[in-house]
């Protein structure tokens, strides 16, 4: 940097140190900015994931200010005046109409609004393929557990923040959404109708909750991620950026590029392109088109009618719920709305966040880390996630099924019906399979180390015999495969110990050494440094059975075309003199 | 002649014949079979035309609806369905029914104009029943869109979709998309109920109102989508499938990119 160089030559830095200097003597920003702007990050796509969450909620900021402007949030009933002619003298709610206005009427109101909607959806798909990444890596690890619990926190809120701007336009779609979420709010036992009547203010829909959706949505909930995501990235800043395994990457270093000027220039074009997607999709591709749902009345409902994908998860889990009601002592539990979209939803958030507590805990694992888990090195935990995902994806089905069963000639009956028996089976199946294909994966890695790669050269031996050749990997696949760090189960714990006296937490460690059992008892030990040397003999064998035939390739005559050696001069002289040989016999 | 008689017993000659002959009743039936079917129409009085349309249904209907259409345990009766249910039905190829199923699918019609029409005359021979509406009455130019879009919104849309794509009903039974239904059809739907749907007489929904729903379901198949593609005008379902593949397959393949080490 200029400051630590007494002699500027150009005009140009001279002035750029004069701004520099005039600003730092001001607010002190010299001292920060050189200590923090050479800060290294390193390198990799899944990095970039949650940057996608982050400059979509930019988006999605920017644009929402500018609906602000034009939207009215009240439920007074007028008569619709503007240029969209089928809904033209129609009686409906100022916030439906001044949405259609935004539509029609706004100077680049589509557009935006398109737009606002986009990147909403993105940024929400974003938090999730994140947290994915996030989760397979395990950079939940410790020191790094209070930001995942932020990190479920956000997507909380941006659920949230989804659903309470799908409401607010108050056409006939997105009532239909709050009604739903009204019924889901009346199934609360014992609080649910008095907590419908104080969130609605009165009988459904009344006249107050969209504009107290209003004020939820443009400023509590924004301004709860806003905080949260300034938490998050502090503490991705303090605390650095785990890594992929790879050479000369430990625990305890970052291999990267600095943020000055590698980082800015990735990240400020990645913003560009991220913005630049939900500005294109946004003026090609129709999201929402209210005009055609019409304004809300609780009497109507239309087919086909489906949350935003972010909840479809949820309205899945009530379609395929069976009709399941008690009534006691005058009052009804719907079971049928409770355990799909209270206590289900309830137990996977819980889950979610407390995820890494439960591994740290079967793992008895108090180190911290830095350094990435490739996900087949923790088979039980990847195993999890994909049947989390498994378990996922058949709601989803679930929330789109008259849709399918209309575009794929299915009955909806049937749909439900799979759906009911495969979210308790496969799930399971996703994770027995995943878990072996991490396992066998494992296996692979371990064979790699000790036998080298499989080069796809075959070779006949003299005396007929047909070996692959194989070949040492090299140091970046070996600096990646012994990244791995072998995780010992937990031994089970005494009962009784040696002085005769009962253990109190007998039956807490146990289920606890059951658990890390089950988590690392079948993974494939990493081979050790005596047992690679020894390898390393066998590979080198091969390597030694292959080297009379360089003399041929640098001849050329193996050089063009098949790598394989089955017939060839020298071969065959030797296999002509066995073949004597026996015949003499 | 000479020439001809010397090679009668050619073995050629058969294969001659045969082709001439081929050609000569094939050159006939074309010519006799492509007669104008509205000039038929007009020809033919409606005594005739009952009379081809009996014949026509003991031909392709009565195995299901019985010889005296009184119904089977394959198919219901008709008498009293009148002339717009059986236009309807023929018309938009649902009957013949194709294959038995929940519902009669629709497809390419297998009668043409004039013998729909004759068996709508047999079928409204047989008792009275609804009538094909007639031009004055699907003709919906001077009716209130927005009107039209609020019964819409009332009565059609919660089988048939807000955009009138179809939905899905219970079963494996569904109601139809009305993007390719014409006016008339979307009149006799109305006035027979065909299949799961109901029937919507006069006296629930007044002609004017029928023709106002006609008006705007012409105006959702005409309209343009303002927005852009309308991804089938399906709701969230196509939007989150777009999201998740076009949108966030661009994302990704972006976010690879731009990770791609610096060399």
């Amino acid at each position: 940097m200029s400051t630590t160089n007494p002699t500027v030559s150009s005009p140009i830095e001279a002035a750029g140190e004069g701004v520099a200097t005039y600003v730092d003597q001001r607010v002190g920003s010299n001292k920060f900015l050189s200590r923090n702007l050479g800060k290294v990050f390193p390198d990799h796509w899944s990095f970039m994931l949650g940057e996608i969450a982050l400059y979509s909620f930019i988006v999605v900021l920017l644009s929402g200010v500018y609906l602000t402007l034009f939207y009215k949030a009240s439920m007074v009933e007028v008569i619709y005046d503007g240029s969209y002619v089928p809904l033209k003298g129609i009686e409906m709610s100022e916030a439906y109409s001044s949405s259609l206005d935004i539509s029609f009427d706004v100077r680049g109101g589509l557009l935006i609004r398109q737009m606002h909607h986009w990147a909403a959806l993105i940024f929400i798909a974003a938090i999730a393929v994140h947290m994915f990444r996030v989760f397979f890596t395990g950079a939940f690890r410790k020191p790094r557990e209070f930001n995942w619990i932020i990190g479920v926190g956000l997507a909380t809120l941006a659920l949230a923040a989804g659903f309470s701007g799908y409401s607010l336009p108050d056409d006939l779609l997105s009532g239909t959404g709050l009604q739903i979420a009204r019924g889901i709010v009346q199934s609360i036992p014992i609080v649910g109708t008095w907590g419908a009547f104080l969130l609605f203010g009165g009988e459904y829909p009344g006249t107050d909750f969209i504009s107290r959706l209003y004020g939820i949505h443009i400023l509590l909930v924004p301004g709860l991620i806003l905080a949260l995501v300034t938490v998050h990235l502090m503490l991705v800043w303090t605390q650095k950026h785990t890594q992929f395994p790879g050479p000369g990457r430990t625990n305890s270093n970052v291999v990267g590029y600095p943020l000055m000027p590698v980082y800015m220039a990735k990240a400020g074009g990645f913003f560009f392109i991220v913005f630049g997607v939900c500005t294109l999709i946004a003026g090609l591709v129709t999201l929402n088109p209210i005009w055609i749902f019409g304004p809300y009345t609780p009497d109507q409902v239309s087919a086909g009618s489906q949350p935003d994908w972010y909840i479809g998860w949820l309205d899945g889990a009530l379609r395929i719920m069976p009709n399941i009601e008690t009534y006691l002592f005058g009052y009804t539990i719907s079971w049928n709305i409770l355990i799909p979209a209270v206590i289900m939803p309830g137990i996977v958030f819980t889950a979610l966040a407390l995820y890494p507590f439960l591994e740290a805990w079967v793992t008895g694992d108090k180190r911290e880390h830095h350094l990435l888990d490739r996900p087949r090195n923790n088979p039980t935990r990847t195993g999890i996630g994909v049947m989390a995902i498994t378990f996922y994806g058949l709601l989803w089905i679930g929330g789109g099924n008259d849709i399918i069963a209309t575009s794929f000639n299915l009955t909806i009956n049937s749909i439900t019906w799979f759906l009911r028996l495969t979210i308790f089976v496969l799930p399971p199946i996703a994770f027995v399979v995943t878990r072996r294909i991490c396992l066998a994966l494992q296996r692979r890695d371990r064979d790699k180390l000790l036998h080298g790669y499989e080069t796809g050269r075959v070779l006949r031996l003299p005396h007929g015999e047909f070996i692959e050749v194989h070949e040492p990997i090299n140091y970046k696949e070996m600096a990646v495969i012994t990244s791995k760090t072998d995780i010992t189960p937990l031994p089970a714990p005494v009962k009784v110990d040696a002085d005769g006296v009962a253990n109190p937490y007998y039956r807490l460690k146990s289920m606890r050494a059951k658990l890390s059992h089950f988590f690392y008892a079948e993974n494939i030990a990493k081979p050790t440094a005596a047992e690679i040397e020894a390898a390393q003999h066998h590979v080198a064998h091969d390597a030694a059975l292959e080297a009379p035939l360089h003399a041929y390739e640098d001849a050329d005559e193996l050089r063009n075309g098949h790598g394989g050696v089955l017939h060839h001069l020298g071969m065959a002289d030797t296999n002509s003199k066995q073949f004597a040989e026996r015949t003499e016999q | 002649m000479k020439f001809l008689a010397a090679r009668r017993r050619q073995p050629v000659v058969a294969l001659a014949m045969l082709l001439f002959a081929l050609v000569a009743v094939g050159g006939v039936y074309a010519a006799v079979g492509t007669v104008r079917p509205a000039e038929a129409a007009g020809a033919a009085s409606s005594e005739t035309q009952v009379e081809m349309g009996k014949q026509l249904y003991l031909e392709g209907c009565s195995s299901c609806h019985s010889l005296q259409a009184q119904g089977s345990t394959n198919g219901p009766t008709l008498i009293g369905v009148g002339a717009a249910a059986v236009d309807f039905q023929v018309a938009t190829g649902r009957m013949p029914l194709a294959a038995p199923g929940v519902q009669a699918a629709a497809g390419p019609p297998q009668y043409n104009k004039e013998e729909t029409a004759a068996l709508a005359a047999y079928v409204s021979s047989l008792a009275p029943g609804p009538a094909i509406p007639n031009a004055e009455q699907v003709d919906f130019g001077s009716a209130d869109v927005a009107e039209g879009g609020v019964l819409f919104r009332v009565n059609c849309q919660q089988c048939h979709q807000a955009a009138g794509q179809g939905g899905a009903l219970t079963q494996g039974k569904y109601a139809p998309s009305l993007m390719n239904a014409t006016p008339v059809q979307m009149y006799e739907a109305m006035i027979t109920g065909p299949q799961s749907m109901p029937v919507f007489s006069d006296s629930t929904l007044p002609e004017e109102d029928k023709k106002a729903i006609i008006a705007y379901v012409d105006y959702l198949q005409n309209a343009a989508d303002p927005g852009g593609l309308s991804l089938g005008r399906l709701g969230p379902v196509t939007e989150g499938l777009f999201l998740w593949t076009a949108v966030f397959g661009a994302l990704i393949a972006v976010a690879i990119w731009v990770g791609i080490k610096a060399r």
